[in-house]
């Protein structure tokens, strides 16, 4: 009897100790988890296709979590997903929403082509081999490698130049990568003002060249009221966080460069 | 062991006969005069002259800023314009130093000064061929100082001369090794003594019998030098084909020539060698082959670096019968680059601007069709790849195939691939395209890498 009675204590004592213990030690070795990584994680697809540029769904929402990427990061998921993780995040769709856009407005009626370029019909091919069939050197030079690689197939080549769809985009900025140009900038969704050409060379040299390239003639930064405009090298360049989309450097730039709405 | 002849190859028609007879002319530059900062593999050279300031013949205008860089002198005596962004051959703006010509052709001082090689140390050779800003003639651009300066001088076991010249059209080192047989037989001789082990050998295909008998008789004082002739074969000039050749050894691409014992340099930057240590003459000339249908007058012309294009056609009475061109190269058919505007200066790399009436890669590419298999490409591959394959990862975008399983980086982009394709499809474009992608993702893993750690 007193030896079932020994035993009981015993091990009651030692269910108490080691009870302490790992009360202790789960204390000491606590792991701060967010929440909202948790339920970030779960609201993205899982399909660990690493498309957004992390190594997977999980290192995807711990950077969502910790606000390093946008709500919209998660190309395959698009809009509906995005959605989701503001919900969870607290943030706001259309406030940190991006999409692309292409800085370039030189399509087939206004530059024309001065080579006949052959072989491999992809951007990168053409910038590698210096043979830009276009009179402007700058611009989109059509072949849409930024199209083949959006996953929303949100950007389509037309007249030789290619267009972001802002409704299909959800600014993964993988065409930004694709482009060999380097025309293609995430912008903020609601921005509606653009200089759409990159040309840094002489006004007279971009005339000759295209009828719709920056000539770098400051008018559009003398009339902005917002002073969001700036021109360094022949190029005007808006500042989005200042510009107000009134539209009035549209109206007034000379060459249809930059275009409003 | 030396072998016959490499693996693979093709036979184009060579077409020298346009200017195999048209012995070589002095033409010196009359307008402005461009030098772009980066001719040559590595870091671009830096200017060390301004805008408004006055230059002479052979005087330094670039300096080398990092070990693979390379020296850039003026070939003409003038005033320093612009150092600006100018167009150059591979269709980019690059920077550039921009030279107004006075025609005068003042020499700085110093050149021409003979000197006997035989005096001088290593360190010495090395530091006139650098100062020369000499780099590989043939058409890569590697800087030479760079080239000669192995880990181990003594494991040279060959010094290589090429004077192969495979490529179609071409005949500026066939018509340099039959005038200047002695100067290149002597700038051998000064590279044999920077490697005491190593053997002389110059390799030159068997349809240039003029330079094989000039440079036979001047080889024929030196113990250590000896003539190849080479079966006409292309790409025989190349690097690998020549070693192949020669040593009977096949190199990965992560190793250079002199991992396997062998200095491969252009008959043309030998001469240059030459000049340099013997002479005082920095690398302000080369003969460049003006030829193609599409010019009046086909000619071999001696000609200063840094001169448009534009003036070297006119100099070769432009258009024939008025008919522009429709392809313009520079170099040859199957290796050289395409340009488009005739405002752009001859580098020093550039061996021949050839004219063709004809874009046969353009009407080829209109009857392309898929692949059928065939398998020829692999057939003629030098090194030994598999064209179809690469090409099928390749249009999948599939580059880590491309590059560790197909060794797509070894390609040389030769051609012969393309030449060979009865589906006629732009195999080499596609590879040089993957070649740079892979570069491009390895050096975005580099910068991964870096931030790590």
């Amino acid at each position: 009897m007193s030896a079932i009675l020994t035993a009981t204590v015993v091990i009651g004592i030692v269910g108490v100790i080691v009870g302490i213990a790992l009360v202790y030690i789960g204390n000491k070795f606590h792991v701060e988890v967010d929440q909202r990584e948790v339920e970030v994680r779960e609201a993205l697809p899982g399909n660990n296709c690493g498309a957004c540029g992390y190594a997977g769904c999980d290192a995807m929402a711990a950077a969502i979590a910790a606000g390093e990427a946008s709500a919209a990061a998660c190309p395959i998921g698009g809009a509906p997903v995005a959605e989701r993780i503001n919900a969870i995040m607290g943030t706001s769709a259309e406030a940190d929403r991006q999409t692309a856009f292409v800085h370039c407005n030189g399509s087939c009626e206004h530059t024309s082509t001065k080579n006949n370029y052959v072989g491999v019909r992809d951007c990168r091919a053409v910038a590698l081999s210096g043979m830009y069939p276009w009179d402007c050197d700058y611009g989109c030079l059509g072949f849409g490698s930024c199209a083949e690689v959006c996953p929303q197939g949100a950007i389509h080549v037309t007249n030789g130049v290619a267009a972001v769809d802002r409704e299909a985009c959800v600014g993964c900025g993988l065409c930004v990568k694709a482009c060999p140009k380097g025309l293609i900038e995430l912008v903020p969704y609601e921005q509606k003002t653009f200089v759409r050409c990159v040309n840094k060379d002489r006004g007279k040299d971009v005339k000759l060249v295209c009828t719709v390239g920056c000539i770098g003639c400051r008018l559009c930064a003398r009339d902005c009221e917002a002073e969001a405009i700036t021109v360094d090298k022949n190029l005007a360049k808006i500042n989005y966080e200042l510009c107000t989309n009134c539209g009035k450097c549209a109206e007034k730039c000379p060459q249809t460069a930059i275009t409003s709405g | 062991m030396a072998r016959k002849s490499f693996r693979g190859g093709v036979h184009p028609a060579d077409r020298k006969e346009l200017t195999r007879d048209a012995a070589p002319e002095i033409y010196l530059p009359k307008n402005q005069m461009i030098y772009p900062l980066n001719q040559h593999i590595g870091k671009p050279s830096v200017p060390v002259v301004t805008r408004g300031d006055r230059v002479l013949a052979g005087q330094l205008i670039a300096e080398t800023s990092a070990f693979v860089s390379a020296n850039i002198v003026s070939a003409c005596s003038g005033t320093v314009k612009a150092v600006d962004r100018h167009r150059t051959i591979g269709g980019l703006f690059v920077d550039s130093v921009i030279i107004e010509n006075d025609g005068l052709y003042e020499q700085a001082e110093g050149i021409g000064e003979k000197a006997d090689y035989h005096a001088m140390t290593s360190e010495e050779i090395l530091r006139k061929i650098m100062d020369a800003g000499i780099i590989g003639m043939g058409g890569a651009g590697f800087p030479t100082h760079v080239k000669l300066s192995p880990k181990n001088p003594g494991d040279i076991r060959f010094v290589i001369a090429n004077g192969a010249e495979c490529e179609p059209y071409i005949t500026c080192d066939d018509h340099l090794m039959r005038s200047c047989a002695a100067e290149i037989v002597a700038g051998i001789d000064i590279l044999l003594n920077l490697f005491e082990n190593a053997e002389g050998v110059i390799v030159i295909e068997n349809n240039k019998p003029e330079a094989i008998a000039a440079m036979k008789k001047a080889a024929a004082a030196y113990t250590r030098i000896r003539v190849l002739e080479a079966p006409v074969k292309y790409p025989q000039g190349g690097e690998r084909s020549c070693i192949s050749l020669v040593a009977g050894i096949d190199y990965k691409i992560s190793q250079l020539p002199a991992d396997v014992g062998c200095i491969v340099d252009n008959v043309g930057t030998i001469y240059a060698i030459y000049k340099a240590v013997c002479e005082s003459t920095p690398l302000m000339e080369r003969r460049v082959t003006i030829t193609g249908d599409a010019v009046a007058r086909p000619c071999n012309l001696i000609t200063r670096i840094g001169v448009s294009c534009g003036e070297l056609l006119e100099y070769a009475g432009g258009w024939k019968d008025g008919k522009q061109a429709v392809k313009m190269l520079a170099g040859g058919p199957m290796m050289g680059i395409a340009f488009d505007s005739l405002d752009v200066p001859i580098q020093k790399n550039n061996n021949a601007l050839t004219f063709l009436t004809r874009d046969e890669v353009a009407e080829s590419e209109k009857s392309a069709t898929n692949c059928i298999r065939c398998g020829r490409c692999g057939s003629v591959c030098p090194v030994g790849l598999v064209p179809q394959l690469m090409a099928a990862a390749v249009e999948k975008k599939d580059f880590e195939r491309f590059e560790k399983k197909l060794y797509g980086m070894e390609c040389i982009s030769c051609g012969c691939c393309t030449f060979i394709c009865p589906a006629k499809r732009p195999l080499t474009q596609e590879f040089k395209a993957a070649k740079a992608e892979v570069m491009a993702i390895r050096r975005a893993e580099k910068e991964k890498e870096a931030a790590r750690s």
